[in-house]
Parts: C-alpha cells; sequence; structure tokens
C-alpha cells in the first residue's frame, strides 16, 4: 500500500490536518507556560469547550455557514470571557504560591469543566458537519481531499506566521517576550504584568476553543474529548521545547505523523511509539528541541 | 525643604529573618545621594523596598509628599522612579533597541525626554550593537543598557544599584562621567556602592550602612575626612 501515491498522499494530508490542527491548540499552551510559568492542564477542557459551544451555535443556527463560523467565533469569545473571570478572581492568587498549588487549581478546573459540561449539554456524544462552503473535496491531480481538512493544514502555518510576527514585530510582542525572561524586572520599568498575564490566559484560552470548534467537526465531541487532546498537546510541547512557538509547530508536525503512520505500520504499537519518541528526544535534549536549557534562559 | 524621596524608620524582613532596621533617609531634587557598607549591608534592600519590589514590614516611602510604601512597582516606575538592579538584568533573548522599546514610558512635564535617539548619543557603543541580543553584549556594555533602559522610562529620581561592579577601571572611569552628566541633567540619583572613591567623587551626601541600619549620615566632605567611619564600616 505504501508504494500507492494517492493512499500516501491522503495519508501525509491527514497528518498534516492533524498536526497543525493540534499545533493551533498546543501553541497556545506553550504561550501560557512561557510566560505565566504555569502547566495548564485545562487546557483540553478548554478545547472542549469550543467544540461544544460551536455544536450549539450550529445547532441554533443550522448547518449554514454562517452557523459553523459564528460558532468559532463563539467559542473564542465565550471562552476569552472564561478564562478572563478565572484568571482575575482566582489563578492570579496563585502566582506567587507554590508550583503544586497552581497544578492542583488547573487539575480542578478540568474536573469542574467537565461536570459542568455534562450538566449543560449531557454525556452523549455528538458529531458536527463541515460547513457547506467546504463540504466538497479538491482535486489536487493526485487525488482529491476534503477542503476542510485542507483548510486546516494552511491555517496552521498562518496562525505561525501571525503569532511569530506578533512577537516579533510588535511592541506588544516584546513586552511578552520580556515578560517571559524576567517580569520582575519587567514591571519595575512601568509595565503593569498582572495586566500582560491575564491577557495572555485569555488569548491562550480564546485559541484552545477555537482549536476545539475547528476540530468539532473532525472528532466526536464528547465529555471525554479534553484527555486526548490534552495529553498529545503537552508531548508536543515537551517535544518541541517548552515555550518555543516553532518548537510546538514542529512537534506537532512529529506527533501528526507518527500518530498517522504509526497507526498504519505499527497498529498496536502506535500508541507506544508517540512516547518512545519523547523519550528520545528528552535523553538527547532535556529542553526539547527548541527550548532552552533553564541556566541559559537569562 | 520639600523632599523628592523621603523614607522614615523603614524595616524590611526575608522570612523569619531581618534585613532593614529602620532606615531613614531623604532624597531633594537634583541631589546625588549615596548609600554605602560593604556586601549585604541592606543597600540592595533599601532600594528594592523602595521601588515597590519588596514590601517593606513597616516604615514609609514618601515620594514627592505620597505615600507609596506597598505600592506596586510599576505605578512608581510611572511615578518617576527609574529602578537599575545591581545584577542588570538585561531581557538577554531581546536585542539592545528591544530592550529600550519595552521600557519606554512617557515623559513628566518640563523635563528633556529620552528616547532611543537621546540614549544612543548619550552611549555610542549602544548604537552599534543596536540589534544585538542583550545576552550577547560585554559587562560594560549591558551596564551602559541597563541604565539607558531605565532612563527610557523618564525617571527623576534613579535608583543605581553598584554601577561600578565588575567593571574594568577604564569602564568604571566612563561610567563616573556618566552618572555625572546625568546629574548635571537634573536627574536626582540614589547611588549604592562599595567603592569608596566613586561615592566620593559623585556624592552629595552619604549614607553609611551596617547589619541594615544607618550608622553616619554626611556630606561627601565629611565621610572624606571621617576616617573612623571609614575603617569601622567601609574598609575591608
Amino acid at each position: 500500500m505504501f508504494t500507492n501515491p494517492t493512499f500516501m498522499a491522503i495519508q501525509v494530508l491527514n497528518s498534516l490536518s492533524l498536526a497543525m490542527n493540534l499545533f493551533i491548540i498546543a501553541s497556545a499552551l506553550t504561550l501560557i507556560f512561557g510566560v505565566l510559568r504555569i502547566v495548564n492542564f485545562a487546557h483540553g477542557a478548554f478545547y472542549m469547550i469550543g467544540a461544544y459551544v460551536l455544536y450549539s451555535v450550529v445547532g441554533s443556527f443550522g448547518e449554514t455557514d454562517l452557523g459553523f463560523w459564528t460558532g468559532v467565533i463563539a467559542a473564542g469569545v465565550v471562552m476569552a470571557a472564561v478564562a478572563y473571570v478565572v484568571e482575575r478572581f482566582l489563578l492570579s492568587r496563585l502566582y506567587d504560591k507554590e508550583h503544586l498549588l497552581q497544578l492542583l487549581f488547573t487539575f480542578a478546573l478540568v474536573l469542574i469543566i467537565k461536570d459542568a459540561v455534562k450538566m449543560i449539554w449531557g454525556s452523549l456524544q455528538y458529531s458536527v458537519s463541515y460547513p457547506p462552503m467546504m463540504s466538497g473535496a479538491v482535486n489536487l491531480g493526485i487525488t482529491y481531499y476534503p477542503t476542510y481538512l485542507l483548510f486546516l493544514c494552511i491555517l496552521g502555518p498562518l496562525v505561525a506566521i501571525g503569532l511569530w510576527l506578533g512577537l516579533e514585530k510588535t511592541r506588544w510582542g516584546r513586552i511578552l517576550r520580556a515578560a517571559r525572561l524576567d517580569r520582575e524586572m519587567l514591571g519595575a520599568l512601568g509595565t503593569d504584568v498582572t495586566k500582560v498575564f491575564s491577557a495572555v490566559f485569555v488569548i491562550g484560552a480564546a485559541m484552545a476553543a477555537i482549536g476545539g470548534a475547528l476540530a468539532a467537526p473532525r472528532v466526536a465531541v464528547d465529555p471525554g474529548m479534553d484527555a486526548l487532546v490534552i495529553i498529545d498537546c503537552f508531548i508536543i510541547v515537551i517535544i518541541g521545547g517548552i515555550g518555543s512557538l516553532w518548537g510546538s509547530f514542529v512537534g506537532a508536525l512529529i506527533l501528526g505523523f507518527l500518530t498517522v503512520f504509526g497507526t498504519l505500520i505499527f497498529r498496536e504499537w502506535e500508541i507506544v511509539l508517540v512516547y518512545v519518541m519523547m523519550i528520545g528526544v528528552l535523553l538527547v535534549r532535556p529542553w526539547g528541541l527548541f527550548g532552552q536549557p533553564e541556566a541559559e534562559r537569562h | 525643604m520639600d523632599d523628592l524621596l523621603s523614607v522614615n524608620d523603614l524595616h524590611v524582613s526575608y522570612g523569619l529573618s531581618r534585613i532593614l532596621h529602620g532606615i531613614s533617609l531623604n532624597v531633594r531634587r537634583g541631589e546625588l545621594v549615596s548609600l554605602v557598607g560593604r556586601n549585604g549591608v541592606g543597600k540592595s534592600t533599601t532600594m528594592r523596598a523602595i521601588m515597590g519590589l519588596t514590601p517593606p514590614r513597616s516604615g514609609s516611602v514618601r515620594w514627592k509628599g505620597q505615600e507609596i510604601a506597598r505600592r506596586k512597582s510599576h505605578f512608581n516606575a510611572k511615578a518617576g522612579i527609574g529602578y537599575v538592579p545591581e545584577d542588570r538584568r538585561i531581557f538577554s533573548g531581546l536585542s539592545v533597541w528591544e530592550n529600550l522599546d519595552v521600557a519606554r514610558l512617557p515623559a513628566h512635564d518640563g523635563i528633556a525626554a529620552w528616547d532611543e535617539a537621546r540614549v544612543f548619543e548619550f552611549f555610542p557603543d549602544l548604537e552599534r550593537f543596536r540589534d544585538r541580543k542583550g545576552g550577547l553584549l560585554s559587562g560594560g556594555q549591558q551596564q551602559m543598557l541597563t541604565i539607558a533602559r531605565t532612563l527610557m522610562g523618564n525617571p527623576e529620581l534613579l535608583l543605581l544599584d553598584e554601577p561600578s561592579e565588575g567593571l574594568a577601571p577604564l569602564i568604571v572611569a566612563n561610567m563616573r562621567e556618566k552618572i555625572q552628566e546625568l546629574k548635571a541633567a537634573g536627574l536626582s540619583i540614589i547611588l549604592a556602592e562599595q567603592n569608596l572613591d566613586f561615592v566620593l567623587a559623585l556624592s552629595d551626601r552619604c549614607y553609611v550602612l551596617e547589619k541594615g541600619e544607618i550608622v553616619f549620615e554626611g556630606t561627601a566632605e565629611e565621610l572624606r575626612n571621617n576616617t573612623e567611619v571609614q575603617d569601622r564600616y567601609l574598609h575591608i
């Protein structure tokens, strides 16, 4: 089957669309960690909220383009509002505390959000269709491929470039990078770092939710969907190097290809393959492919 | 006479260890005041407490008559207090220009504003390395950058913590000149130093610290002539 070019092309595209969807979510996780120094276990739950919000909006609008894209935006907006409240009133009280409390807090968020989702939407599994404008397939010469999944393949690099430009070329991005390096000094130079933290958490959470909304037509929308994605995201971020944008991009590609081709070649061993890869990277570069050793950060 | 800054009976503890036991000092507009003393007597902590980085246990810090103890550092920076830490704390992954840019604050009325053009004129070396990452600069260049960065915030009072530390003699001499120029430009300065020559050349008044307390207060001239204080608290 590996000599069949059509089959191979489809597998490559499947890898890419999975990778790029995960990248949107993982890059937000790495952004939050880089600036706030908080490992956000609830990131997968934020992704799940996004998918459910999209499901509800599509349900009330009907399966139209307007309904779908309104749902994607609504996912980001709803999550941003929730994240703002969570950060301002709860998480911000833990920045000076030990890491364990922060971990417990974000883990508690996972449990709370999971139960809230079950209360609002029930435990059933839902599915969402591709938006009508992207419901067809594109002829790529070698094969037809679903338009929506191609859209995801293209969106990923656009998000990466957008984030990179934002971080490198805007004053806001410079302040964010400075906050990552030395938050106390940045404060002493006149920046209200609490506002930076709040903004990063809100943006990161909204990105996770938008990632979830975009994933909804690809996956099953159910109360367990967060667990799968948070593990993938942690693996991506660890392989790529915690806090590194391009690291999470490359990490997402590695995970995407390993998942798709691993399933084809090894079947039962696919799940192990990803961890073996992660351990391999950590043995050679404990700080990840694109990360920096902690000591050299300053 | 109105003080720009007045610190009264400041007490600071880190956990159970008490660092400052009732520091009182004042700075008038345009004055250069030094904190001198050996390592670990509380010079840096005094500056951190004034800046709002280490909240005091008790005591007051007044800036232009307003109480600012326990106020967050970013408010103090915007109010006109500029902090230059002893370990420089350059944003290593940001270029020289980016380091300056993130510290930009609007100028206060009636004072000539600092921007990158004026900063580069003041430290010509920095302009040459405008696009170099802060972490790749030499110690002397980093010291210039850390001062330049704080100047971008248009401070009225500069807290300079050990600016001569770890620098070659030639660069120390250059730094002394630069500080003199800043004072001549109207900036008020608190200088924490171990280098007595450096202090005596620059200061209007000096406070000698020992174990978190002020043990001597006087003009630079008075400290120069007081060999007893020098021997007891300053010479190693």
